[in-house]
């Protein structure tokens, strides 16, 4: 199986804080893997070095066996290296289906026309609302995002990173502050993602870890501890001393 | 040769007591906008309110020089206070746009009261008389006022350092500059910390004011015909920073004065173009945070 | 991913197409009677107040001005206070144009933006790659520097005595530029129609709507794959080239080109009428500088220092009670 996502040595230094130390991981098409570890151990830092948002000190990234370690994060996007952010990054005042088109219109390449109206690319719309519906979020097509309830926002979040026809689809903690009665909506539609699609989540809910994923790497200070199936880090003692005892499979 | 040493003595005391106004007026700005996140362009008001206030004091009362400048310089730091209380805090970390839009409103607003109270002439300013007078430095002659502003402003820009290294308040501000949510959870009372800066800032800026009023002139006009120096100031220096745009002050005190001393025909705008050349090297100035 | 779509089907006919979320956003960009409204009162302003037809033709050409900041300022999120540089950049352009023995107004307006747009190319390929205070320093350097520039070549630009000497043709050949402002008034009316078509479509296409997902995050935009710094700096350009036009049309009715077209106080002027009228609206403009001109054309009997202020206070009222400008009342109104 060829990995989709690979990264060789990758690093990260603040100065004397080291959040990446020689992280060596990859991700086949088709994964659902899930990044778990105590706060603090780099979860993020990881996610931002592969997406571009933060540079490397050391190591490589490729994507679909290309290098992509120098690339900016808006090319990586464009390879189909996809994120979403742990805190909603929207766009307040815009529409849901905004939020979807203007990231078709960024892949398909439509955005940089300045003289069509919007509307006229019809295509990119109908996209957009097919997207909406499979994600059960249609009715709420033209109301503003900050006028929804946090869970359909988190929704709206991967509905955008859909619009982006993701290869590799890295989700950041994408049920984090949801409520209680909204968060199965959520679990749900990461069930559902396409199957072709590598999927990375960081999670701290292990429920949602255990049920979601079928390789599990377990993250600490900035160095993996370890990785496997879910049975093989549930009965991993060390993994087990990270968490104290305070997390697991129920 | 000694021609150019002697222009480059002149250039260098000129553009020395230049400086030393600057930063005085300016390093307030710096630390409001560093500290607060609050683009304030009416901060040269501080510094005409101040000049104002001295220079009617000692014509219409005849109070002498130190004692005007004190009152003026307290007077303009508790009125600084009310402003801060009521008006700014509702924009600090706020859209920069109704920042700009405000202060600019301001700036208007107190020109128009300038003229009204004061008339469009400048004020003229009497230093006391020990103080006028020249002094002769290596074959030259120098208004004595200017040398005392050096020696004053020296005296000020050290004491200022002093303070923020040694005092407490000055640990506050510093921790505040560097990271605000982690001063607040360390029990910094940052809301006070941000009213006595803020005081501070606009009481050195009422001295600058009144001490500069020799060569910033004081006139209805003042906040906007100076308003690009004072931003030059802190933004080449590094907001938040104090030594910064002492830096700044300098490189643009002196030059200024050289350019114009000069090369007259090109009046300022090679100093806007040295500006504008460190800023796009350096957008977050000199000794700004990266 | 892209198979039936159960909410939208069952649903025909016109009266459905308003229910239908995908129709209505589709058709967002459709002209609506409403937008007629300017230009017409335009039109009618120019019957009901014949003695009025130069002031006319300064506020359209302002409008313009003003509509160009707001695609910047409004919908790129840009703030400027330099933009009077593109202003006078166009104003002397065209000026020296005409004073050097070329008047053909058309062919000076494009020449104005031409060289506007440059201007705006160069400096935003340098300056953009900041945000915040740095930013807006050096919008404000650039225009400073500038103005620096013009006041020091006496001899090109007339220094503080401005640019004298300037013979414009008449328009085709046809209509001449006279005291009355007749020729001026529909010149600028139809220029500036031309200008709010242009920033209009873009403002409506998905260029318009990627700037706006830009003003309001763009760590998101970079994180959907836009080119964020491309596209600011394509508009900064358009901006550029329409303020440059602008600046252009009043240098040709008015005859002479000074210095104020390019000082801090013609972009503090501007900025004010853009707020007044409201940001980001694509109609700010259209309210806030007829508003602010007409009242300064009154208050110029009066003294000029309460001109400032009034207009300081009424800056300061804006910003604490009604930050959408006029356009921002209506809407909150009409939401009620």
């Amino acid at each position: 199986m060829t990995s989709l996502l690979e990264t060789s040595g990758l690093s990260k230094s603040f100065g004397a804080l080291v959040v990446a130390n020689g992280i060596d991981f990859r991700l086949e098409a088709g994964a659902r893997h899930a990044l778990i570890g105590p706060n603090g151990a780099g979860k993020t830092s990881f996610v931002n070095l592969v997406s571009g948002v933060l540079h490397p000190s050391a190591g490589s990234i490729l994507l679909d066996g290309n290098d992509v370690t120098a690339l900016p994060q808006a090319a990586r996007v464009k390879r189909g290296l996809v994120r979403t952010f742990q805190i909603s990054a929207l766009f307040r005042n815009l529409s849901v289906i905004e939020h979807v088109t203007l990231a078709i219109a960024e892949r398909t390449g439509v955005a940089g026309d300045l003289i069509r109206p919007a509307g006229r690319h019809r295509a990119v719309v109908e996209e957009a609302f097919a997207v909406l519906e499979t994600l059960g979020l249609a009715e709420d097509a033209l109301r503003p995002v900050s006028e929804l309830p946090y869970g359909r926002q988190r929704l709206t979040e991967i509905a955008v990173a859909l619009g982006l026809a993701p290869k590799v689809l890295l989700l950041d903690e994408p049920a984090a502050g949801v409520p209680a009665g909204e968060s199965g909506v959520i679990i749900d539609v990461v069930e559902r993602l396409p199957p072709d699609i590598a999927v990375l989540i960081i999670e701290h809910d292990m429920d949602l870890v255990f049920r979601l994923a079928r390789r599990i790497t377990v993250m600490v200070q900035g160095t993996v501890l370890a990785e496997g199936t879910p049975q093989d880090i549930a009965a991993d003692p060390r993994v087990r001393q990270v968490y104290l005892g305070e997390h697991g499979p129920r | 040769m000694a021609q150019i040493l002697s222009a480059a003595l002149s250039i260098g005391f000129h553009g020395l007591a230049f400086a030393m106004v600057l930063y005085l007026i300016s390093v307030g700005l710096s630390v409001t906008m560093g500290l607060m996140g609050f683009v304030n362009l009416a901060h040269g008001v501080f510094a005409m309110a101040g000049g104002y206030v001295m220079t009617g004091l000692m014509s219409r009362l005849g109070l002498p020089f130190a004692l005007a400048l004190a009152i003026a310089v307290t007077g303009v730091a508790l009125a600084s206070v009310v402003f801060e209380r009521l008006l700014y805090r509702r924009f600090y970390g706020g859209a920069e746009l109704d920042q700009v839009l405000l202060t600019m409103g301001l700036i208007f607003i107190s020109v128009a009261v300038a003229k009204h109270f004061f008339g469009s002439q400048a004020q003229a300013m009497q230093p006391p008389l020990a103080l006028s007078g020249r002094i002769d430095l290596a074959g030259r002659d120098f208004p004595a006022y200017r040398g005392f502003l050096i020696l004053c402003g020296a005296a000020l820009v050290t004491a200022l350092w002093l303070g923020l290294e040694r005092t407490r308040f000055g640990a506050q501000i510093r921790a505040a500059v560097d990271n605000l949510r982690m001063a607040q959870s360390v029990g910094i009372d940052t809301s006070l910390l941000f009213t006595f800066a803020f005081a501070l800032g606009s009481g050195l800026a009422a001295l600058g004011g009144g001490l500069g009023a020799d060569i910033l002139a004081i006139d209805p006009n003042y906040a906007l015909e100076n308003l690009v120096y004072f931003l030059i100031v802190v933004a080449v220096g590094g907001l938040g920073s104090i030594r910064g745009p002492f830096l700044a002050a300098l490189l643009l005190g002196i030059g200024d004065t050289a350019f114009k001393y000069l090369l007259p025909e090109f009046g300022a705008f090679f100093i806007y173009a040295i500006a504008m050349g460190i800023l796009l090297w350096r957008p977050r100035g000199l000794f700004g945070r990266a | 991913m892209a198979t039936a779509r159960p909410v939208r089907a069952g649903l025909s006919g016109p009266a459905a197409a308003s229910r239908d979320p995908v129709e209505s956003f589709v058709r967002r960009h459709r002209s609506r009677p409403l937008e007629a409204l300017p230009w017409l009162i335009a039109i009618a302003c120019y019957f009901a107040f014949p003695d009025y037809d130069a002031l006319g033709a300064q506020i359209f050409a302002t409008i313009l001005f003003a509509l160009s900041l707001d695609l910047v300022l409004g919908y790129a999120g840009i703030v400027t206070l330099g933009h009077a540089a593109f202003f006078g950049t166009g104003a002397y352009a065209a000026g020296l144009l005409a004073a050097h023995g070329w008047g053909e107004p058309l062919t000076g307006l494009c020449i104005a933006a031409i060289v506007a747009g440059l201007l705006g190319l160069a400096t935003g390929a340098l300056i953009l790659r900041t945000t915040g205070l740095s930013l807006l320093m050096q919008t404000l350097v650039v225009s400073v520097m500038l103005y620096e520039a013009a006041n020091k070549a006496r001899p090109i630009t007339g220094g503080d005595d401005g640019l004298q000497g300037m013979q414009v043709w008449p328009i085709f050949g046809r209509l001449p530029f006279d005291l009355f402002g007749r020729t001026a008034y529909w010149y600028c009316l139809a220029i500036l129609f031309l200008g709010w078509l242009m920033a209009r479509q873009i403002v409506h296409s998905a260029f318009g709507r990627s700037l706006v997902g830009m003003r309001e995050n763009p760590a998101r935009m970079h994180a959907l794959g836009a080119p964020v710094g491309r596209r600011r700096l394509i508009l900064y350009t358009i901006a550029a080239a329409l303020a440059g036009i602008a600046g252009a049309l009043i240098a040709q009715i008015t005859q002479v080109v000074g210095l104020s077209s390019l000082g801090l106080d013609r972009s503090g002027a501007v900025l004010i009428m853009l707020i007044i009228g409201g940001v980001g609206r694509l109609y700010g403009a259209f309210i806030g500088v007829p508003l602010y001109m007409i009242a300064q054309d009154r208050f110029a009997e009066l003294d000029p220092t309460e001109w400032y202020f009034w207009i300081g206070l009424l800056m300061v009222l804006v910003v604490l009670f009604a930050r959408g400008g006029v356009l921002g009342l209506v809407q909150s109104r009409l939401r009620q």
